[in-house]
């Protein structure tokens, strides 16, 4: 079990998870627990089981086995529309490319969440508004996705995950599909705004340069968390 | 790299006294070593001879007098000629992290090389989020960004061996066994 540091709420959690796909299981049992607030860094090489186990946290996948707990909830009992809902309003999830709505504006995009959600266009473009301002893209709020740089499309995909103001943040590689100067840059500004506004973050990176923004970083390997090396000194493994 | 060209780079910007010229470097600077005043008066003294600066003028404001430098011409083309001639690449051959990996099998085998490398990674990775939170600091200056970055590509590369190396103490075991 890799447990949240110090003695702060958990925000989020999960207890032997199991997922396949098929035959293939890509998550082995993995445990693990965030506290409210923290930003935790997922690393691994591609096939580590990293994407599939965000996937899980984010109630997108249901797994196989074991508990995905968000707070009080356990939302890998839930329903596949409850866990839909449950992403609308208390998970923000981002991902490495093509996730805008290419024939909205910024601003639509950004109040999307918020709109289905049952909220009032005018509240919802206020809101929306504002979000694209901490992400200093806010001069952008009529620009359609296609019409943008990869670091401004990713700014305001974060704004989107942001504007329901989640507990908990999940990002599959944010800055993947950027140039290091503009990761950096929207690095930054992610860290920033999360930690003004005390928002648990999930990083799931294969890059070293992006986990360190983390506070704690844990490694799959084959699906599987690799045991912290002072872990293996405290075995006697060695 | 020498002092005595750092001097005259921050002479460039105009004639200044040892004294300013020791407090642009280390804020210019963050990452390398303070100057210590010593040094810069020795350094002047060795360019003024050299007729690369020369004393303009003597400050004395509630202290003991300064003596204020500015660049020659002959100063100002030598400055020009190294900013000129690229640093020579650093080949980084000596690799203290593979020294430590090849002893480690050697001395304990191959188990115990695969721990030292992911204790060494955990190390790495612990001062990389130390350089990423100077970064992330709002009161950094942008020196101190660009240093830590400095700082962040040289841990990466290696963290990079590191992960490499992990792949491959088994058949390093083997080769340096047989």
């Amino acid at each position: 079990m890799s447990t949240a540091s110090g003695e702060k709420a958990v925000a989020l959690s999960a207890r032997s998870l199991v997922y396949s796909y098929g035959a293939a299981p890509a998550v082995k049992g993995v445990s693990l627990e965030v506290a409210r607030g923290e930003i935790l860094s997922i690393t691994g090489a591609s096939g580590s089981g990293k994407s599939t186990l965000l996937l899980c946290l984010a109630g997108v996948l249901a797994p196989d086995a074991g508990e995905v707990r968000l707070g009080d909830r356990i939302i890998s009992a839930e329903s596949e529309s409850e866990r839909s809902r449950l992403r609308r309003s208390q998970v923000g999830v981002v991902f490495q490319f093509g996730q805008l709505v290419p024939e909205l504006t910024a601003l639509e995009n950004v109040a999307l969440p918020l709109l289905l959600g049952g909220a009032r266009r005018s509240a919802a473009e206020t809101a929306a508004r504002t979000w694209l301002e901490r992400f200093e893209v806010g001069g952008l709020a009529d620009a359609r996705p296609p019409g943008m740089s990869g670091g401004q499309s990713q700014r305001v995909a974060i704004a989107r995950a942001m504007v329901t103001e989640p507990e908990v943040v999940l990002a599959d590689e944010p800055t993947g599909a950027l140039d290091s100067l503009s990761g950096e840059l929207v690095m930054n500004q992610l860290v920033r705004v999360v930690r003004e506004a005390g928002t648990t973050v999930v990083l799931v990176t294969h890059d070293a340069r992006v986990s360190a923004y983390g506070d704690r970083e844990i490694h799959l390997r084959d699906g599987e968390l690799d045991p912290h090396p002072a872990d293996l000194l405290d075995a006697g493994v060695s | 790299m020498s002092n005595a060209h750092v001097m005259l780079g921050l002479l460039s910007r105009g004639q200044q006294h040892g004294y300013d010229l020791k407090r642009a470097h280390d804020e210019q600077f963050p990452a390398a070593r303070p100057l210590a005043y010593g040094q810069v008066y020795a350094t002047l003294q060795r360019l003024e001879k050299q007729g690369l600066v020369e004393p303009v003028t003597v400050e004395r404001v509630d202290g003991p007098d300064r003596t204020v430098y500015a660049l020659t011409d002959a100063g100002r083309t030598e400055l020009a000629d190294w900013l000129d001639s690229p640093e020579p690449p650093s080949p980084y051959v000596s690799n203290p992290l593979a020294v430590k990996v090849t002893l480690t099998i050697l001395a304990a085998g191959e188990q115990e090389a695969h721990t030292y490398l992911r204790r060494q990674r955990a190390a790495h990775l612990d001062r990389m989020r130390d350089y990423t939170r100077t970064k992330t600091e709002p009161s950094s200056s942008l020196p101190q960004v660009l240093a830590a970055d400095y700082a962040l590509a040289h841990l990466d590369a290696d963290l990079r061996w590191i992960d490499t190396a992990l792949q491959r103490v088994g058949a390093l075991t083997k080769e340096i066994t047989s």
